[in-house]
């Protein structure tokens, strides 16, 4: 029996050549996928695209007949990043998610709906209904929090879906500094966009080769791959609505496959770890710490 | 021009005596538990001693700041409502609030209580401090320490929320509301536990390659025989990039904005902020001091960042290493 789930790409958090992010999504374009997130959530210096060419990229999207999102950057400093945040929201099609407070006072002020990103803390229902009020239409939790939790807020508030971090390194924290041109004694403001070098971050690991972090810019993301496939038929009775697999340098039509199969009812595949940037990991999904590996209770032999 | 306000850490009563004896302007606590960005044993506020810190900073002419700065979970929310509650109850003269379902209870509710939204609330652009005006008629708004003088000057034109900047103390390398490290190692964050690298977590291993720092069992450190070390927090530990390894997100160091304070009163900043609830009591009676005469002789022109000044907030820091955080060119 398949299962009520959507199946979403989320934004890509990673710095691309341009060729290789047009190509990636003229690829994903065919995937099972209900809705592509666009744009540049990470850093201002990233531009390869820019504003206007992620809302073009946006409106090839929905040409194809799926729903394109445009995401707006996490960390909003400087003037030049408001315009851009403002050029984005007034694309005058794609809905949009926000990710800063700025970005849901641009949108309230325009009457336009909106998904309320996993960077907004949305901890609790009371915070839930204002953003609903506010003109959220989906909201996707913090990826700290628990299946438990998610599932309290999720069933408590029928009128908003809920869109969960269900594959990929973990966007854990946002930093003024950029952690890629400390690692190159680069200057950020000439940092020689060393990211481009690294397409699924830089892995940070402990003295002791323990795959701990990954940089990416001024983020920090988990080494582990956070999965929740194998918690996927428990999902819908937790209130998820839809899932959110983060773009990755390789592999990612076969995890999206594995994704679609499983909401399908079908056997999962046998060794997703091949398919992950790093360790598997789901701690946070079960209220433990996000760098666990809990074994389902039906875990594959 | 006014002054900026001072505005200093009170992790318990006689540091809440201690700020205030030495020229704070306005002194800030939290509750004994997770409703605040330092929960730690031992530190922190009941009904009694916040009474009594209130009662002793009033008598002197020092405001009370109450921080509920963590975010309710959902499965205990009431405990966060409760906690605007006695604050309202205590007569504090404003909250120190994150999350936006709590900022909107302590409105309508609270009507007359002065809000202030919290560092850990990630407003770092005037847009985010506007909406949380417009919704909660937020006073002051505590800036994330991620941005240059010009974007703190840039914020401070377009609005009319009094702008309060951090001034002294351990840094935060990551963007306050906005770290989730700490909960990837040990399941606990600022957000939801008012907690960084909890202490409860921290094992210290003597091994054949010297002494390791360990949280929930990863290795944040390890130190050589003679190196002094420091607590484990684990963005300031040491690890490997690329088979280089160092001090791969940031150094134990204190932000310290002594020479930026004619600056930070040209551009009209309406508080300055001491970080360090967790420290002691003669910590914040040095800083406190320090800092206040700083900003009585940038007022009038002097020498504000004097070398004994600055030996002095050295020597109180993290790593005994000071640093202009986002201040400086190499972050921009």
């Amino acid at each position: 029996m398949s299962l009520p789930l959507q199946l979403v790409l989320g934004p890509l958090l990673y710095f691309w050549p341009r060729e290789q992010v047009m190509n990636f999504y003229a690829e994903a374009s065919s995937w099972p996928l209900q809705r592509l997130y666009l744009g540049e959530v990470v850093c201002s210096r990233r531009q390869q695209l820019r504003t206007q060419d992620w809302i073009a990229l946006a409106a090839d999207i929905a040409a194809t007949g799926k729903q394109a999102v445009l995401s707006t950057q996490a960390l909003l400093e400087s003037e030049s990043d408001l315009k851009r945040l403002r050029k984005l929201i007034d694309n005058g099609a794609a809905l949009v998610e926000a990710n800063d407070a700025g970005a849901v006072h641009l949108l309230q002020q325009r009457g336009l709906p909106f998904v309320a990103g996993p960077y907004l803390n949305i901890y609790n229902s009371d915070t839930l209904r204002l953003y609903r009020r506010l003109g959220a239409q989906r909201w996707v939790p913090p990826v700290e929090m628990p299946g438990d939790t998610v599932r309290l807020i999720a069933v408590a508030n029928p009128d908003i879906e809920t869109e969960v971090f269900a594959w990929g390194r973990l966007p854990l924290a946002l930093s003024s500094r950029c952690f890629t041109a400390r690692h190159y004694q680069l200057n950020k403001d000439d940092c020689q966009f060393r990211c481009l070098e690294h397409p699924d971050g830089l892995t940070l690991a402990t003295r002791e080769s323990q795959d701990f972090l990954a940089i990416n810019g001024i983020q920090t993301m988990s080494a582990g791959c956070h999965s929740l496939l194998d918690e996927i038929a428990q999902l819908p009775a937790r209130g998820v609505q839809a899932l959110r697999i983060s773009p990755q340098n390789q592999h990612l039509a076969a995890v999206v496959q594995a994704f679609a199969a499983a909401i399908a009812g079908e056997q999962p595949v046998a060794d997703l770890s091949a398919l992950a940037p790093g360790p598997l990991v789901n701690g946070y999904w079960h209220g433990e710490a996000g760098i666990v590996l809990k074994e389902a209770a039906h875990a594959r032999a | 021009m006014p002054l900026p306000e001072l505005v200093c850490p009170a992790g318990s009563l006689p540091s809440l005596k201690a700020a205030v004896d030495n020229g704070a302007d306005c002194v800030y606590f939290g509750l004994k538990n997770d409703t605040n960005a330092r929960n730690f044993a031992g530190l922190n506020f009941d009904d009694k001693t916040a009474s009594e810190g209130i009662r002793y900073a009033r008598a002197k002419g020092v405001k009370t700041l109450l921080a509920i700065n963590t975010f309710a979970q959902q499965a205990d929310s009431a405990r966060w409502q409760r906690a605007v509650d006695e604050a309202a109850g205590l007569g504090v003269d404003a909250v120190i609030l994150a999350d936006f379902g709590l900022l909107d209870y302590a409105s309508r509710r609270y009507p007359q209580l002065r809000l202030h939204l919290s560092v850990q609330g990630s407003a770092s652009n005037y847009e985010a401090v506007n909406l949380a005006q417009q919704l909660f008629g937020v006073q002051r708004a505590v800036l994330p320490r991620v941005l240059t003088l010009a974007q703190v000057e840039q914020v401070i034109a377009n609005t009319n929320v009094e702008i309060e900047v951090f001034g002294f103390g351990s840094l935060c390398v990551m963007a306050e509301g906005r770290c989730l490290l700490s909960s990837y190692a040990t399941g606990q964050s600022p957000n939801t536990h008012g907690v960084c690298s909890p202490a409860r977590f921290v094992r210290w291993e003597e091994g054949a390659h010297g002494m390791d720092a360990r949280l929930n069992g990863i290795l944040i450190d390890r130190y050589a025989p003679e190196e002094p070390s420091g607590y484990p927090t684990l963005c300031k530990g040491r690890f490997e990039v690329e088979g280089s390894t160092g001090y791969a997100l940031e150094e134990p160091t204190s932000l310290n904005v002594l020479p930026l304070l004619p600056e930070l009163l040209r551009i009209g900043v309406a508080a300055i902020k001491v970080e360090g609830r967790q420290r002691s009591p003669a910590y914040v009676a040095q800083v406190t001091r320090v800092l206040r005469q700083a900003l009585d002789k940038a007022a009038q022109g002097g020498q504000y960042a004097d070398p004994l000044a600055m030996a002095t907030l050295g020597k109180l820091s993290e790593g005994q290493q000071v640093t202009l955080g986002a201040y400086n060119r190499p972050w921009k």
